[in-house]
This record gives C-alpha cells, sequence and structure tokens, in this order.
C-alpha cells in the first residue's frame, strides 16, 4: 500500500536527518532508489527545485514525492510523516527531559552520529559529481560537456569567495548551474 | 488576536519568504520571535539552535515547534509547525503538476542539466562546511573517514546497504568505545 510505505519510508527520514538538509539528502536517496519512486535524474533536479523554493529542503522534497506516487493525499502523508519525528522529540525535550541531551551516554552516541552524517554527505557529493563527469563504474560514459560545466561552477564558488569574501548562495549556484546547461547543452 | 492565529501566520510568513532552509530561516525567526514580537528570550533561542543540532528534522522545524510549545502548548506548538510546513507544501504540491510539462522544452531541460551538476557540488561544498565544523579528535575524525569510504563504496558499487544501518553502526561503536574508556578510568582509580 502505497500510502504506508511512503509514511514509514519518510518517517525513518524524519527520524535519522541529523545534521540539517543535506545530512537528509543521503536518506531520502536511499529510500527513493529502494522504492523506486523516482529515478536518479528527477531526484536531482527536485533537490535543486527544493533548495530554489521557500521552506526546508526535506519538507518540500517529501511534498514532491509523496504527490508524484500518490497525488495530494501522498504529498500530505509524507510530508507529515518527515515532520512528527523532529516535532515530537522537541515537545518531549522542552516539555519533559531538558537535560536529556546533556546525559552522557546520549552524548557519546551523537558523538558517533554526527561525525557518520558528514562522511555519509561527502560520500554523496563526490560520487555525485563523479556521476555526471564520467558516469557509473559498470558503465562509464566520459562527459566533456558536464566537467567543463564542473570546473565553472567550483571556479565560481573559489572566485566568489576570493571576490567579496562571502560564500556563494545556493539558489546563486543553481542559477549559473542552469545557464551554463542552457549554453553548453544549447551548443 | 489570538495567539494560535498569530503563531501559525508569523510562522507562515517564515516559512514562505526563507529560501534554502536551515540557517537563513534561524536569522528571520530570531528576528520576528525575540526581537519584533518577544516570544522568546534570545537565550531560548541559542538554547534551541544547540537542541536542533542534536535532534532529527529541520531546524525551522525543530525551532518552531519550541516557540509554539512556549506560547501556548501543545496547540501552539502544532499551529506554529503548521505555520512552517503549509506555504511550502503549497508550493511544492503546484510545482509537482507541472514540472513534468516544463522539462518538454529543450531549453529547460538543458538548464536542468546544468542545474543537475550544480546540486552534486553543492553537496560536496556542505560537507567541506560540516568537516571544517568539526572538532579535531581521533575518533570522531576516523569514523568520519570510515563511514565517508564505506558509503562511497555503496553508491560506486551499488551495495545494499543503507545508510541508516551505517548511522546505527556509528553510533553503537561510539557509545561502546565510550563505555570501555569508562570502565578502563574506574580500573585506574581503583589501582590508585
Amino acid at each position: 500500500m502505497i500510502y504506508l510505505n511512503l509514511f514509514f519510508g519518510f518517517l525513518k527520514v524524519g527520524c535519522f536527518a541529523f545534521g540539517g538538509a543535506y545530512g537528509a539528502i543521503p536518506l531520502i536517496r536511499d529510500v527513493v532508489m529502494s522504492n523506486k519512486w523516482l529515478n536518479d535524474e528527477m531526484l536531482t533536479y527536485m533537490i535543486a527545485v527544493s533548495e530554489s523554493t521557500p521552506g526546508p529542503i526535506m519538507v518540500n522534497l517529501a511534498t514532491y514525492i509523496g504527490s508524484s506516487q500518490a497525488g495530494f493525499w501522498g504529498a500530505a502523508v509524507a510530508t507529515l510523516a518527515v515532520v512528527l519525528p523532529s516535532f515530537l522529540i522537541i515537545l518531549m525535550i522542552t516539555a519533559l527531559l531538558k537535560t536529556a541531551l546533556k546525559n552522557k551516554y546520549v552524548q557519546a552516541v551523537m558523538g558517533g552520529l554526527k561525525p557518520c552524517v558528514i562522511g555519509i554527505v561527502f560520500a554523496t557529493g563526490i560520487y555525485m559529481v563523479l556521476e555526471n563527469c564520467v558516469g557509473r563504474v559498470f558503465s562509464i560514459n566520459v562527459n566533456p560537456r558536464a566537467i567543463i560545466i564542473t570546473i565553472l561552477l567550483v571556479a565560481s564558488i573559489f572566485s566568489c569567495q576570493k571576490l567579496t569574501g562571502k560564500k556563494l548562495a545556493p539558489t546563486r549556484l543553481i542559477l549559473i548551474g542552469a545557464i551554463l546547461g542552457a549554453v553548453i547543452y544549447g551548443v | 488576536m489570538n495567539i494560535l492565529i498569530s503563531l501559525f501566520l508569523t510562522f507562515s510568513k517564515i516559512g514562505l519568504f526563507t529560501f534554502g532552509g536551515g540557517y537563513a530561516m534561524i536569522s528571520m525567526i530570531e528576528n520576528e520571535c525575540v526581537e519584533h514580537r518577544k516570544w522568546i528570550s534570545h537565550d531560548d533561542m541559542m538554547n534551541i539552535t544547540v537542541i536542533a543540532e542534536s535532534t532529527p528534522g529541520p531546524i525551522a522545524i525543530n525551532c518552531a515547534t519550541f516557540t509554539g510549545y512556549k506560547k501556548a502548548g501543545f496547540a501552539g506548538a502544532v499551529a506554529a509547525t503548521l505555520g512552517i510546513v503549509v506555504p511550502s507544501f503549497t508550493v511544492i504540491y503546484l510545482i509537482s503538476m507541472f514540472l513534468g510539462n516544463f522539462l518538454k522544452f529543450t531549453l529547460i531541460a538543458n538548464a536542468f542539466k546544468g542545474i543537475k551538476i550544480a546540486v552534486g557540488i553543492l553537496i560536496l561544498n556542505a560537507a567541506v562546511t560540516m568537516v571544517r565544523k568539526m572538532p579535531r579528535k581521533k575518533l570522531p575524525k576516523t569514523i568520519m573517514f570510515c563511514s565517508g569510504a564505506a558509503m562511497l563504496c555503496i553508491h560506486i558499487f551499488d551495495w545494499n546497504f543503507s545508510s541508516v544501518s551505517l548511522m546505527l553502526l556509528a553510533a553503537v561503536i561510539s557509545l561502546v568505545i565510550f563505555m570501555i574508556n569508562g570502565i578502563s578510568e574506574q580500573k585506574g582509580s581503583v589501582g590508585k
């Protein structure tokens, strides 16, 4: 039953999404791929759309994937499921267990979870860049246009940092990517 | 105005006008709830940011639930959380009905090919920022390297092992090491 699958899939995402939106992306990728809800292509597009529309990225992705699988109610179920764990946990901490997070065993668990999430996000980023530029390991497909765009995008991150001293906003990077894609894939 | 309606509307505004989620939202929440409406104190805001770092889920949801609960109990928490969710839900639901049609235009499809590359770089960039903020100790570094290497293999060779299992494994290992250290420290103090 699709509603149950959506509910439990996104409940899992909501329970383990430490480290903000980017920490959640590998989890969402896992759930989406193992259920074959979207292909890699569409999921990546949706990450960009979620980044460029208002609201938390996790909520946006849940809404979109739910809607693509089971219309309005699918979107509602997936969104509810992704929000529920953090809602309940915060409620519990503020109402009852004000010191739960200072417990040394909880701290020890956190000490393992946080660096693990960073490793997972790192690996997912590296894999996505590699996949775009040289394809998958069992079907190598070097893509010169993608390599050029990758180099230009990385260069724009560094030059923005150098010239203005500020980080390039994610929405700007997506905009630059869109323009480069339209131009370089257009010719 | 009824506090529940006021919570809902304020957080809807925050949900509607912050792009990119996460930390962009925190400054907007601070602005609205601490400075403008004085619903919570600056210290409360600091506390909830720290708590949000150690709890799962979107940081904006954590802040909304906390502020809503402080102001009006359970109903307040529901109103504030709904406030954050409803605008982005509506926007994305509308987009989901049209995105497929948009992608039929060659120009837009090409633009999305570029966007796809940007997303990969964005995720990598986020990871670099996270590493910079990480405590420079041996154990977290080792856990990060091992789980990163494992996850890369899982992606590349399409192994059937989920990132959640990897996280649980890391948590258990960290807990066991903590307990072993505790036991050896106790033995040390008995020996003296």
